[in-house]
């Protein structure tokens, strides 16, 4: 069964354990900068959406690659930046429509959420269950039943 | 179903594999001029710096790719094309039969009228074989002149200051990228290379370059003369569409397409640079010659050539440059459309600057320096042109605020959430 984030932004807090859980994962420090996780904050509406990449299946990121250094993971399905072949030429962070491939300048490559193999740590440590690793085919399930509700009404 | 497909470029490869993905019986042949597997020119400048080796820049890294999706590569050179009678001659004297071609053949560096040109130690950088002679002849310490301040100048700008070169850039245009940056982003990019010790000369013409004992003497329209090891000729590119003179088939900038990117004859398909394909924003068909475009152009053609009716909606123009550390990116109507409005926000000390132009509520350009989280969705906003609404108020007042105007203009916060 192929498994996908779901993210509902109204559970979460802003608390950004999901980033601090992330960063150390990827980068081995607590460093909400370097997560491939981030919080939006909306204060306006005292609101907060979390996101990432969404692994979608036809990956711009994945086709513009011009050295083949984003690959499909056929186990959990992400998409996955193979950092030694990558050359940090950057089109795949233009090229990306969700703004979810970031270029690291101290690396000198790009980096994005790999669903961490396929246990990701943000869904682990919110407390909230804002962010849950659930049957890809059920994510947004919720959404679209209360849409077909509201539109029916 | 014999496909033909002129190039090996990331077009042309594309287009081979979305082929063998939509059609696993047809038989796909990709021609290529060059001896190396297929390869990125958008990988040379790191080849350059010696980041990657040869086999770095690569397309595909399997050696067995290309025998595993029984794609025949042929080492050689397209001389003329007979669409009626679905021929194609190739330089070798050798005819290839088609049921339906992809011209893919990319673009060649243009050679300014610029007496002494063709001197021994000026050299373009388009080829992996031009990377390997600048390699050997750009060495620590020599001196080097980069003619044109473009796209490409700019990406081997930052290849050869890493080689130590001295290096000294001119361009005939007021800024540095100017078909991609304003103003503002443009001099703010010559400023960044000043401060590391590049010379850059704009509004700057070379009239002549001229032997000089072991050296070479470029000279300039201001009078100057400056001596050098090494010129590297980078002023702008051109499709590669010499091969079709007299088939009939139509070209322009490039080749002419419809949204099937079908040419002028219906069996005959172009993509990538040579391909004058629809402009996402200004709807018109222009040659955009960048690699996303390519890659969208080949798939399309692909899916078309096999029967499957595939619409190209148009490419947003899109460009992202790295100059020595200061990282540049444009898309689609970055300079603004009558009766539109923008947003700008500029940090000259700190290098940094977005300017964002919309139409209506919609984003329809942007160009930013220093904007390295979250850009794609500069093209997400432009692409699905999406309605901002309020948003557009909010990024009027603080344009970094692409990616909240995105999930708030899309997300199930406000109304939605209510639902929930």
């Amino acid at each position: 069964m192929l498994r996908a984030l779901q993210i509902e932004p109204e559970k979460c807090t802003g608390c950004l354990q999901c980033e601090l859980a992330c960063s150390y994962q990827a980068e081995g420090v607590f460093n909400p900068a370097k997560s491939r996780i981030k919080v939006f904050t909306f204060h306006d509406e005292g609101r907060f959406i979390p996101y990432t990449c969404t692994q979608c299946s036809e990956a711009w990121c994945m086709h513009a690659c011009p050295v083949e250094a984003i690959v499909l993971n056929e186990e959990t399905g992400s998409k996955d930046v193979l950092a030694d072949v990558c050359v940090g030429c950057k089109v795949c962070t233009i090229a990306c429509p969700f703004g979810t491939v970031n270029y690291n300048q101290d690396t000198k490559v790009v980096y994005k959420c790999d669903l961490c193999g396929g246990d990701p740590e943000c869904a682990k440590a919110c407390p909230t269950a804002a962010i849950t690793y659930v049957d890809a085919d059920h994510t947004g399930l919720a959404r679209m039943r209360a849409h077909a509700a509201a539109s029916a009404n | 179903m014999q496909h033909v497909i002129i190039g090996a470029g990331p077009a042309g490869v594309i287009a081979a594999e979305t082929l063998r993905k939509t059609d696993p019986s047809c038989s796909i042949k990709l021609i290529g001029d060059e001896t190396e597997p297929p390869y990125s020119r958008m990988a040379l400048p790191y080849y350059l710096i010696d980041d990657i080796d040869e086999a770095g820049t690569y397309l595909r890294k399997s050696d067995t790719h290309y025998e595993d999706l029984d794609i025949e590569i042929i080492r050689d050179r397209a001389a003329s094309v007979d669409p009626d009678a679905h021929t194609l001659e190739l330089e070798s004297g050798a005819t290839v039969n088609f049921d339906k071609l992809l011209i893919a053949t990319g673009s060649h560096p243009i050679r300014p009228p610029i007496p002494g040109l063709d001197s021994p130690g000026v050299h373009s950088c388009w080829t992996l074989e031009d990377g390997r002679n600048i390699a050997q002849n750009a060495s620590k310490g020599s001196d080097v002149i980069l003619m044109g301040a473009g796209f490409i100048g700019c990406i081997i700008l930052e290849a050869l200051a890493e080689r130590g070169v001295n290096l000294t850039v001119i361009e005939m245009e007021d800024r540095m990228v100017p078909r991609m940056m304003n103003q503002t982003a443009g001099n703010l990019i010559k400023q960044w290379c000043l401060d590391k010790g590049v010379s850059v000369l704009t509004s700057t013409r070379v009239e002549a370059i001229e032997q000089d004992a072991g050296r070479l003497s470029v000279k300039l329209d201001n009078g100057e003369q400056l001596g050098a090891d090494v010129v590297i000729s980078a002023t702008g590119v051109r499709a590669n569409t010499g091969f079709l003179e007299g088939s009939g088939i139509e070209t322009d900038f490039g080749v002419l397409v419809n949204d099937r990117l079908q040419s002028s004859h219906p069996d005959v398909y172009a993509a990538g640079d040579v391909c004058q394909g629809r402009d996402f924003s200004t709807g018109e068909f222009s040659v955009q010659a960048i690699q996303p475009t390519a890659a969208d152009h080949g798939r399309i053609a692909a899916m078309n050539m096999c029967g499957r009716d595939t619409r190209h909606q148009g490419s947003v123009n899109m460009n992202v440059l790295d100059t020595m550390g200061l990282v540049s990116t444009s898309y689609g109507l970055w300079m603004g459309v009558e009766g539109g409005e923008s947003a700008e926000l500029v940090d000259a000390e700190g290098y940094r600057y977005i300017s964002l132009q919309f139409q209506d509520d919609v984003l329809v350009g942007a160009q930013a320096l220093g904007l390295t989280n979250h850009v794609g969705v500069l093209r997400g906003l432009i692409q699905t042109k999406l309605k901002l609404g309020k948003w557009k108020d909010h990024l009027l007042h603080d344009p970094t605020r692409i990616m909240e105007a995105y999930l708030g203009a899309t997300q199930s916060i406000g109304h939605n959430a209510a639902l929930l």
